[in-house]
């Protein structure tokens, strides 16, 4: 079997430039990996850690297992079809992989009647929650490099998650309108012991901090918003945050010419998240009635952003949709994983990580397959487990952004005996 | 494989052909000349009493990139009471405004339409669109890429760059995009919008780069037509939407230097400032300008009533018109110093005095504009209303009664305001065929398609020919999509996936040294990243890409 995508590079050659990195949602492409003859991965210059770890883990030359048995892939196929001929409402979910990785799980869904949902979109939802419900503004990170001058960041470091956001996009040393970058201020808004090093600008000003505990964001957004409005708070603090400190900072983005509030998906993740999500996006709209300011969503790890816009164009939805029905059915609280799992409605489990083997299946009972990274180890084996290659060191792919808009090919970088996922799932689906 | 259509009522007006009986003849997905004695006939279909046209073209839908996406996932409202079933040849979706893109490929292919442009691509998000469009079956796609907006065109601008450089950037865009045409949204004012303007008028300066949009139509339809590709500058113009705009598209048609220009959803433009809620029709004066100007073509952008979603690049017009939408909740996007994109709902009401005002001046516009071929039908599927309402929009046309029955029901007020009542027209077959099919074909620039000559693409669709025109239209007997049968009796019996036109005008590649340091200097991808390959195009080995012909500089810039 190969790989749909044939080669844009050279695979024999041993260096590559401008290589694209899926180990986050920014996918930087200003990489150079090097590949030694054992076909071990190195990555310089530009390099941060997720990026190391992603190129630089050895290859692991892994055959399909069933029920911990090394089988051949048609085997393994076989006992995943006869997995998904036996189950009433199968659930394909992780969903870790790019765009054509995604169109085989869209069409597998379709004709095996799945639902289809992704490991990171307990905190994922929540961001399409308020798209749903009000809508938002927001900005892409290209626009942030040439034009922010206020940046508020709501209840993370970013660069836990995104480790190069602050180099690449706020202390770059050019920007397009002539600004002095290192002029921009920053605010770190929410959360406890945040590390705020990133935020520290080249000539060592220090950005302000307004700690809070995450889980009260939400009326800390909502006073934010009311007194961007010019409303008076009736309270002297809100959640530890002196009222006058959230007073300043409104006044500071109605003077800023291109604000941008960013918070990081995967922090806000606690209950009612949303409501925060939801205040900073209408306070965002609020400050467009005079200048201009712009959210920023910072997600997209995990192929997050592939399984959300490739379902949203095949069926007309995000994930957690079921094709239970032979038609579409969105359902955002009712098919989630953890739910469709825990009440023992889902009867077989394809659980899908191509870019990262410690994203290992939940635990559950019923039989599960398992795409993985070929490095993956497991606590207790699936009844199948399908090795597949990495999207951009294995096989060329498509990943999306964390702004959702901008694509980026990856590439293949070495010669790999691993199958994509696409190729892999479309095999069964024809068999089916 | 030979087929034959045998005896159908044949409207071709790329040939001058109007309602006569023909037999059409297909090869291998081509029409071809009338076979020789004895060759055996394959497949013969008896079209007597049957109207045979070429399938139709959809010149400006949107129906692939980024804000569609937005636009399908903020309504899932709208989705889940329009589920699409799998079926034996069909995946499931959903259907209505924003439809998913399976969907739309049949429902498009269902209505006898084979091919459809996406006229907003923006080049950073040019791959979206094409993977959008690449699980779009069926029907053919192609796209229009966007510029007028992005930094690095205003940039050399601003720098007072001559044109040749001009024309090599909008040439690299085209190829780096895989497009067939460029369009201008709102030329300069996205841009403007992130420096916190809020109106651009045609000679009004962007406050960074004190470029006006009339410096950028001009650049843009000069380079368009210098490269020689076919379809002209694709222009959505400023001002969308606001009461006056007439004067801005008239200074538009007027002063943009003679070059060809293709106005868009020119209904949404054609406002005057008249009456007591200084909102009114200028449809008159915007049709008598296209008669003149025989260097105009334009399409209408009709609104039909209902619940839609507007999904634009313009997100300065799209962030003013906010508070209009309905249901309320919207997105605005700044993007990557290229363009922006806004997404708004709308439902327009038959008895609300401005949309069914407009209603009224999009089809006074379509009565009073002469040439077919210059004037296209189109809802700017789905801002005006989507594509799933064009034999609707063609019985209104075709059909003077059900016209005015139509306009007797829609808010008084408006009904006083509009000259439609007066207008007896009523678009002919042949016409409809014009505007649908040759016309567009030739806008575009396909040579193979919109017609059927010997050599054409055996796009072909077959209708019954119902005095009901919006029946006739809705369900065709049989569509041809390059000679297979893909629809019978108005449902889909075949799944294939059309091609993808483009157009590669020549340029001088020394352009990318500067456009690969503009992208290392303030971007944050690497310039080789934008260009949408052949290859990603075609993978899954379901799509390819044809490449149209331009004709090359039509004169040199000194």
């Amino acid at each position: 079997m190969q790989s749909s995508g044939k080669s844009q590079t050279d695979t024999n050659s041993t260096t590559h430039e401008h290589v694209a990195c899926p180990a986050c949602g920014l996918l930087c492409d200003d990489l150079t990996v090097s590949r030694n003859a054992g076909g071990i991965l190195e990555v310089t210059p530009n390099t941060c850690a997720r990026s190391v770890q992603f190129f630089q883990r050895p290859p692991t030359d892994t055959s399909p297992r069933i029920a911990g048995k090394p089988a051949t892939l048609d085997t393994a196929i076989a006992r995943t079809v006869e997995i998904l001929r036996q189950a009433n409402q199968p659930l394909i979910s992780g969903l870790g992989t790019e765009v054509q990785g995604m169109r085989a799980v869209m069409s597998l869904a379709d004709k095996s009647c799945a639902s289809i949902d992704h490991m990171n979109s307990n905190a994922f939802m929540r961001n399409i929650q308020v798209v749903q419900n009000s809508g938002w503004m927001t900005t892409t990170l290209t626009e942030v490099r040439n034009r922010v001058d206020l940046l508020v960041v709501v209840g993370t470091d970013i660069v836990s998650h995104f480790p190069r956001f602050f180099e690449r996009n706020i202390w770059n040393r050019e920007s397009m309108f002539g600004q002095e970058t290192s002029m921009r201020e920053v605010v770190y808004l929410g959360g406890r012991d945040i590390d705020t090093s990133a935020g520290v600008a080249p000539d060592g000003r220090k950005p302000d901090v307004l700690p809070c505990d995450l889980e009260r964001l939400p009326e800390v957004a909502a006073a934010l918003r009311a007194l961007a409005n010019g409303k008076k708070l009736q309270v002297t603090e809100v959640a530890g945050i002196a009222a006058a400190e959230l007073e300043k900072l409104a006044e500071r983005l109605k003077a800023a010419k291109y604000s941008v509030i960013a918070w990081a998906t995967t922090t806000l993740d606690f209950p009612h998240a949303e409501l925060a999500i939801q205040n900073i996006s209408e306070l965002v709209k609020d400050l467009n009635q005079t200048t201009r300011s712009s959210g920023l969503p910072l997600g997209g790890n995990e192929g997050e952003m592939n399984a959300n816009q490739v379902s949203a164009w095949i069926s007309g939805y995000p994930i957690r949709t079921s094709f239970g029905k032979g038609y579409p059915e969105y359902d955002p609280l009712q098919l989630s994983a953890d739910k469709l799992l825990g009440s023992g409605e889902a009867d077989a489990l394809l659980w899908i990580s191509s870019f990262n083997p410690e994203r290992t299946p939940p635990q559950t009972s019923i039989p599960t397959v398992v795409f993985g990274h070929a490095a993956m180890k497991f606590d207790r084996e699936p009844e199948v487990f399908i090795p597949v290659g990495t999207p951009g060191i294995d096989h060329n792919g498509v990943s999306f952004r964390s702004d959702n808009v901008v694509s980026l090919p990856l590439s293949q970088l070495r010669q790999s005996t691993l199958p994509s996922l696409s190729a892999v799932l479309t095999a069964i689906e024809q068999a089916l | 494989m030979l087929i034959k259509l045998t005896g159908g009522t044949v409207y071709d007006p790329a040939h001058g052909i109007d309602g006569k009986v023909m037999d059409i003849y297909i090869r291998d997905g081509r029409i071809v000349d009338r076979p020789r004695d004895g060759e055996r006939i394959d497949q013969d279909h008896n079209l007597a009493g049957k109207v045979v046209m070429a399938g139709a073209i959809d010149m400006h839908t949107h129906i692939g990139g980024g804000k569609v996406n937005i636009a399908r996932t903020l309504l899932p409202e709208d989705h889940r009471a329009d589920p699409v079933m799998h079926t034996e040849h069909c995946r499931a979706g959903c259907g209505h405004v924003a439809p998913s893109t399976l969907t739309t490929g049949y429902r498009y292919a269902e209505m006898g339409y084979t091919a459809g442009f996406e006229p907003a691509v923006l080049p950073i998000n040019a791959r979206q669109a094409h993977l959008e469009m690449g699980d779009t079956p069926i029907i053919d796609k192609g796209g229009y890429a966007m510029l007028g907006s992005d930094d690095l065109l205003l940039r050399m601008m601003a720098a007072n760059k001559d044109q040749n450089a001009i024309n090599d950037y909008v040439a690299w865009t085209l190829h780096a995009s895989q497009a067939i045409g460029i369009k201008v949204v709102n030329a300069g004012g996205i841009n403007a919008f992130k420096f916190n303007q809020r109106m651009l008028d045609l000679d009004e300066k962007n406050a960074y780069y004190q470029v006006t949009p009339r410096d950028v139509l001009q650049r843009l339809s000069r380079a368009v037509h210098e490269l020689g590709i076919p379809h002209p500058l694709h222009v959505h113009g400023n001002n969308l939407g606001v009461p006056g705009n007439v004067e801005t598209t008239l200074n538009t048609i007027a002063g943009v230097d003679g070059y060809p220009l293709h106005l868009t959803h020119i209904q949404f433009h054609s406002y005057g400032t008249e009456g007591d809620r200084k909102f009114s029709s200028a449809a008159a004066r915007i049709a008598e300008a296209i008669n003149k100007n025989k260097h105009i073509s334009a399409d209408v952008g009709q609104i039909l009533f209902g619940q839609t979603v507007t999904a634009s690049g313009d997100n300065m017009a799209q962030f003013r018109n906010h508070a209009a939408g309905s249901p309320n909740k919207w997105v605005c996007m700044d993007i990557e110093c290229d363009a922006g994109c806004g997404v708004v709902p709308f439902k327009y009401k038959d008895q609300n005095f401005v949309n069914a005002l407009q209603w009224a001046i999009g089809l006074e516009i379509f009565l009073l504009v002469d040439d077919p071929w210059r004037i296209f039908l189109t809802t700017d599927h789905p801002n005006g209303a989507p594509f799933t309402s064009y034999p609707h929009l063609i019985r209104l046309l075709t059909d003077k009664t059900f016209r005015n029955d139509m306009l007797s029901s829609i808010s008084p007020d408006a009904q006083k305001l509009s000259t439609l009542a007066s207008i007896d027209r009523e678009y002919s077959l042949y016409e409809i065929a014009i505007m649908t099919r040759a016309g567009a074909a030739k806008l575009v620039g396909l040579h193979d398609r919109g017609h059927l000559g010997v050599g054409a693409a055996a796009d072909i669709t077959v209708y019954s020919d119902h005095a009901d025109r919006e029946k006739m239209f809705s369900k065709p007997d049989y569509v041809f999509k390059d000679g297979e049968l893909v629809v019978r009796n108005g449902s889909v019996v075949k799944v294939t996936w059309g091609t993808t036109h483009v157009v590669r005008p020549e340029f001088d590649r020394s352009i990318e040294k500067e456009i690969a340091k503009y992208f290392e200097t303030y971007h944050t991808v690497n310039m080789e990243h934008v260009k949408v390959t052949d290859q990603q195009i075609a993978d899954d080995g379901r799509g390819h890409v044809q490449v149209h012909e331009c004709k090359g500089r039509r004169e040199k810039t000194a």
